[in-house]
């Protein structure tokens, strides 16, 4: 174990940190994505239903066939990391318009009528009264999405791209477990670094629900 | 429109459903709920309980709520890789990672689906005299039906989604479609392979949900309203 | 959580599937190499690509320390999959330089080789290969794909070549790679040039330890494994001969795309491959397999060693 890690730790590095960015990116561009449809789904209730389902069944699709699949869709090459992003990106979204939806859904019927009451037009009642409210649940999802990109960007490995996936393959191919380990342990470390990050944010955006702790 | 032709002729092949073809849809499908069903059995048999025990006593809770995100961020793919260089190919490294898989969804429900339920509601059940197992089975089992269900729902999604890594060592089921396929560039057989995955997911979804509709009371999912307002209009 | 599938949910689900297939269908075109050869490094980085089995990394991080040295940029894209995922990897641009195997790659290209002594593919593959590849000079190294028993097997069947399957065959469980199933050097090949067909075919891997380990648990009877794998010699597996050459001679070859091909790498390569023989291979492959060394690390030394 201490000697894989002294001698491959260049290329568990370079794993590691391809995974961050395969990992993290397909998140912020969920969210960009899933923002506007849910605010859409909340607007338009007749939306939601066939948007959960879509949602459903893109999350069925097993991740090793979008990855395969996806270049022919997009004409990307083979290798590019492009497809692993963007398959991650459509879980992402999947799981986090609900998530909006149901976070828009939670703010207080009371609150819109008060806000409007006190002048605020439709973005800014969205943006300063809507979305804030409603960041603890959407946090909530965004906690679960990035917690499973993190996961599944390994399935990317079985085609070359895979970030700490590769440590995987590799030990499967050794027959060698201190890749494997090595690689498992990265994986739920990066996984509740980046977790207890959304966390800090959502205390830094939501400064009111600390004041009960106090 | 190859691809897309070439996964119809594909679907559409005779020889590929016949239930003797080894690398037939028929024995893929068989060996696909094999792995999901025994997987989902195991999980569920641990999950459940554990996760009634922590929602009814509420100690350990800390368990049922980290053990979510814990889980889910265990790869699959690393875990299997594990248990097959540990005990060799066969049935048991798909099965453990899959129940890995599907225990916190199924944990997380169940707490939440407890939690869920009203503490006077609790407290009512117990006045009447109800003992501990009859208050958590005849009061906040019935009320957490709903979000048990849905995290029984949601698990089996991710373990038929998922049950296709069963191909990468050396195993059956949808998933020796997509990495066949993928060995030859066949794309028509990777496509033919998610369209069935998802298929069956979708198709398993609706039966569990016909199964909450049998098995959540009328008072619970709200559907009594509906029923009971016209008797009272009508004389 | 989840939704209530209803019957219109349901409906919606069946079109969005189809619209996955759909899409997937308009795309197809996408496949031919030409209509993506934007190439993702920059022009003067030599990007190195290898399948998926540790002989074909090291032998990429062979060629990554040899060219280093000579002060040229590489970068790697490593186990990138089989044959049939790789080449058209390389005709897209996604990578520029692989480590190859002459039969095998011969028998990609061309559907009826001839040749089956080293020379002879060799000779036959340059003309097969298609203008965007080249070929620089072949290493002596060999590592052959062979039809491989266990002792016990081999001793119940009385079993020394591939012939000696004959009649035998339909009895015994053969395990390879998913691409064996309809390679020429494959189950194709087996059947055409040797009448043999198998009780069942197992998709494993490509010789490597899903295929050792279901050989040594008796799940398969034969297995695909290539000549240099330690794993023959550590179980006393019995490699068949192929009298009738379905296998034809492996030696390693760099394949290259033809506008990257200079002066530097094509004298870098060939002396490299010049000192590249089946017994440093099979030494080389085992300090990586067996004592489980780093492949960078274990090409880097034996660059250092024999470049210098």
């Amino acid at each position: 174990m201490l000697q894989y890690l002294r001698t491959s730790s260049p290329a568990v590095l370079a794993a590691l940190g391809q995974h961050v960015v395969l990992a993290l990116l397909p998140v912020l561009i969920g969210l960009a994505v899933a923002l506007p449809v849910g605010y859409l789904a909340h607007r338009f209730r007749w939306l939601y239903p066939p948007l959960l389902t879509i949602s459903s069944v893109l999350y069925a699709v097993p991740s090793l066939a979008l990855f395969v699949v996806l270049p022919v869709i997009l004409g990307t090459q083979t290798l590019d990391p492009l497809n692993i992003v963007v398959a991650l990106s459509v879980y992402t979204v999947a799981l986090l318009v609900r998530t909006v939806v149901d976070g828009l859904a939670s703010v207080p019927p009371a609150v819109t009528a008060a806000a409007t009451a006190v002048g605020f037009r439709p973005l800014g009642l969205l943006l300063r009264v809507e979305l804030p409210i409603a960041v603890p649940v959407i946090l909530a999802g965004l906690r679960v999405a990035t917690v499973s990109n993190v996961s599944l960007v390994s399935v990317g490995a079985l085609l070359g791209v895979g970030g700490l996936g590769a440590l995987f393959t590799d030990g499967l191919q050794r027959d060698y477990l201190a890749p494997i380990i090595t690689g498992i342990v990265l994986s739920v470390l990066l996984a509740l670094v980046l977790d207890s990050v959304i966390v800090g944010v959502q205390r830094v955006l939501t400064p009111w629900s600390r004041v009960g702790e106090r | 429109m190859s691809v897309l032709t070439d996964v119809a002729a594909f679907l559409a092949a005779g020889s590929n459903w016949q239930p003797e073809n080894p690398d037939g849809i028929t024995a893929r499908l068989l060996e696909h709920l094999q792995y999901t069903g025994i997987a989902l059995a195991i999980a569920t048999a641990i999950a459940i309980p554990v996760g009634l025990f922590i929602g009814h006593t509420g100690r350990f809770a800390f368990i049922a709520i980290n053990a979510g995100n814990a889980g889910r961020a265990l790869p699959t793919l690393g875990l299997l890789s594990l248990v097959v260089i540990l005990v060799g190919i066969g049935l048991v490294p798909v099965i453990v990672a899959l129940v890995v898989l599907a225990i916190p969804p199924l944990l997380t429900s169940t707490y939440a689906g407890l939690q869920s339920v009203d503490r006077a509601t609790v407290d009512a059940a117990r006045g009447q005299g109800m003992r501990e197992r009859q208050v958590l089975l005849r009061t906040e089992v019935p009320i957490a039906l709903p979000i048990l269900m849905s995290g029984i729902r949601n698990a089996t999604l991710q373990v038929v989604a998922t049950a296709t890594v069963a191909a990468y060592v050396a195993l059956g089921g949808f998933g020796r479609f997509l990495i066949d396929g993928l060995a030859v560039r066949d794309y028509a057989q990777v496509v033919a392979g998610a369209v069935l995955v998802a298929a069956l997911a979708i198709v398993l979804d609706l039966l569990l949900a016909g199964v909450q509709r049998l098995v959540v009371s009328p008072g619970v999912s709200g559907r009594a309203l509906t029923r009971t307002t016209p008797r009272k209009v009508s004389p | 959580m989840t939704p209530r599938p209803t019957r219109r949910a349901a409906l919606v689900g069946a079109l969005a599937t189809a619209a996955l297939a759909l899409s997937a269908c308009g795309g197809s075109n996408a496949l031919t190499p030409q209509a993506t050869s934007a190439s993702a490094a920059p022009a003067d980085t030599i990007v190195i690509g290898s399948a998926n089995f540790p002989e074909n990394v090291l032998l990429a991080q062979m060629y990554a320390a040899a060219l280093t040295a000579k002060g040229v940029k590489v970068s790697t894209k490593l186990s990138i999959g089989s044959r049939e995922t790789y080449i058209p990897a390389l005709q897209d641009g996604s990578i520029d330089l692989l480590p190859e195997y002459n039969g095998n790659l011969l028998s990609y290209f061309s559907k009826t080789p001839k040749a089956t002594d080293p020379q002879g593919v060799y000779a036959e593959l340059k003309a097969a290969l298609p203008p965007e590849l080249a070929v620089l000079e072949q290493a002596p190294a060999e590592d052959k794909d062979t039809l491989t028993v266990t002792k016990e097997t081999a001793a119940k069947y009385s079993l020394t070549s591939i012939a000696d399957l004959s009649g035998k065959s339909a009895n015994l469980v053969l395990g390879a790679g998913p691409e064996f199933k309809s390679r020429r050097a494959g189950l194709v090949g087996l059947k055409d040039v040797y009448g043999l067909t198998f009780k069942q075919f197992k998709p494993l891997d490509t010789g490597g330890p899903l295929t050792i380990s279901a050989l040594k648990g008796g799940q398969i009877d034969v297995a695909n494994v290539f000549s240099t794998d330690s794993a023959i010699v550590t179980n006393g597996f019995v490699a068949l001969t192929d009298p009738k050459n379905v296998f034809l001679a492996q030696n390693v070859v760099p394949l290259i795309t033809a506008k990257k091909v200079s002066p530097t790498i094509t004298s870098t390569l060939n002396a490299l491959s010049a000192k590249l023989t089946t017994d440093v291979l099979t030494a080389e492959v085992k300090k990586v397999q067996v004592d489980k060394q780093d492949p960078a690390t274990v090409a880097d030394a034996w660059v250092k060693a024999n470049l210098g």
